[in-house]
């Protein structure tokens, strides 16, 4: 189980931010890709032991799921995969690798005060 | 206190590990050394699968590894039969190895005097999907004995390898394996992937699999002008 590395870089992002910014943080919004190897479940019961003693102590983690969107060369679109088990164009069935979201791991909003 | 209010950060939780894997590619490059990191579950086969690649190369190249796991050193006690420098990344509690423990323990050595660095990722197919170690070919292994299904199971490691070997060939048939069943699942979830059938133990298939990484070491010098 790594969550818990993956939860202590959120937490100590959302930290150097919110020493930067001189605010206080009490929700961190995460966007988290169905590729990016991270278990949403984990990472929460992570996220609270990881702010434990920090500025973040009592913060929220809100999770975005982000899907797997992937480039079909033949429909010339982007396109949602139905499964991460059928890297598949869902549309015309053209195999694809061209991965354009679904990796994300990204501390991407705060809700903060001052 | 004023009221809450959403601020913009945008930072991705693992650049601290991006940055230093690009370094670290960038630093192959420019020594010409081709580096190759080794995923698969825990006992799958990568130590003898290394230590029969590092035997096998060693006559005509200069042929290194790092090994990760978790409390031993049997590992690298094992790979260092091959004669092939080899060190230890002892990962303690962690169950995958990230770019700053591959730089740390590269930290003495000389990557020019390398043709090939192997590394070999602690025994998990969750973990170390999210780590870029900066490496120019990450080889999933999937031994006959684990069953057909396990790129369904495991779908983003797979998704993020370049080739995948399945070893421990010789036991197909006892264990009644599917190849064709095999073949599809891996190419569901990482369409267009190269697949070696080999057997690290009998040696049978090694041979097509060596010559494929020769040529990719010529194909990364020749872009490198080196
Ligand atoms: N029959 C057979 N056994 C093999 C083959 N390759 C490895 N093994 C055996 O499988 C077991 C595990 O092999 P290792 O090479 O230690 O596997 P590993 O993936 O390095 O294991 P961890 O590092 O613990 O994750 C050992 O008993 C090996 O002797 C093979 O090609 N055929
Ligand atoms: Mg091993
Ligand atoms: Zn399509």
């Amino acid at each position: 189980m790594h969550e818990l590395s993956i939860a202590m870089g959120i937490v100590d992002a959302a930290v150097d931010e919110s020493q930067r910014r001189g605010v206080h943080v009490s929700a961190v919004h995460l966007r988290l890709g169905a590729l990016s190897g991270v278990v949403k479940d984990a990472l929460m019961f992570s996220y609270e032991v990881a702010c434990q003693d920090t500025a973040l102590q009592g913060s929220q983690l809100i999770v975005e799921d982000v899907p797997v969107i992937v480039f079909c060369p033949q429909c010339q679109q982007e396109r949602k995969l139905a499964s991460v088990q059928l890297f598949s164009c869902p549309e015309c069935g053209l195999p694809t690798m061209d991965v354009r979201h679904g990796k994300e791991l990204e501390v991407f909003a705060l809700e903060v005060s001052e | 206190m004023s009221e809450p209010r959403l601020v913009e950060v945008r930072r991705n939780v693992l650049k601290q590990n991006d940055v230093i894997a690009r370094a670290l590619r960038e630093q192959f490059r420019s020594a010409g050394v081709f580096v190759v990191s080794l995923v698969s579950s825990p006992g799958a086969g990568k130590t003898m699968f290394l230590e029969k690649t590092l035997t096998q190369l060693q006559p005509r190249y200069r042929v290194a590894a790092l090994v990760g796991d978790l409390a031993t050193e049997n590992d690298a006690v094992r790979l260092a039969r091959s004669k092939a420098p080899v060190k230890q990344i002892t990962t303690g509690t962690l169950c995958h190895l990230e770019a700053a423990m591959v730089q740390n323990a590269l930290c003495d050595w000389d990557l020019n005097t390398l043709d090939f660095l192997f590394i070999e990722n602690v025994g998990n197919l969750v973990c170390p999907s999210s780590y870029d170690l900066g490496e120019n070919l990450r080889l999933v292994l999937m031994s006959v004995t684990e069953g057909e299904d396990k790129p369904l199971k495991y779908p983003t490691i797979f998704n993020s390898a370049d080739v995948a070997v399945v070893t421990k060939n010789e036991l197909a048939d006892a264990v009644e394996f599917d190849w064709n069943a095999a073949r599809t699942s891996i190419q569901a979830v990482r369409p267009g992937m190269q697949i070696f059938r080999l057997s690290a133990k009998t040696g049978a298939g090694m041979e097509e699999y060596l010559s494929f990484l020769v040529q990719q070491l010529a194909e990364q010098r020749a872009v490198a002008h080196i």
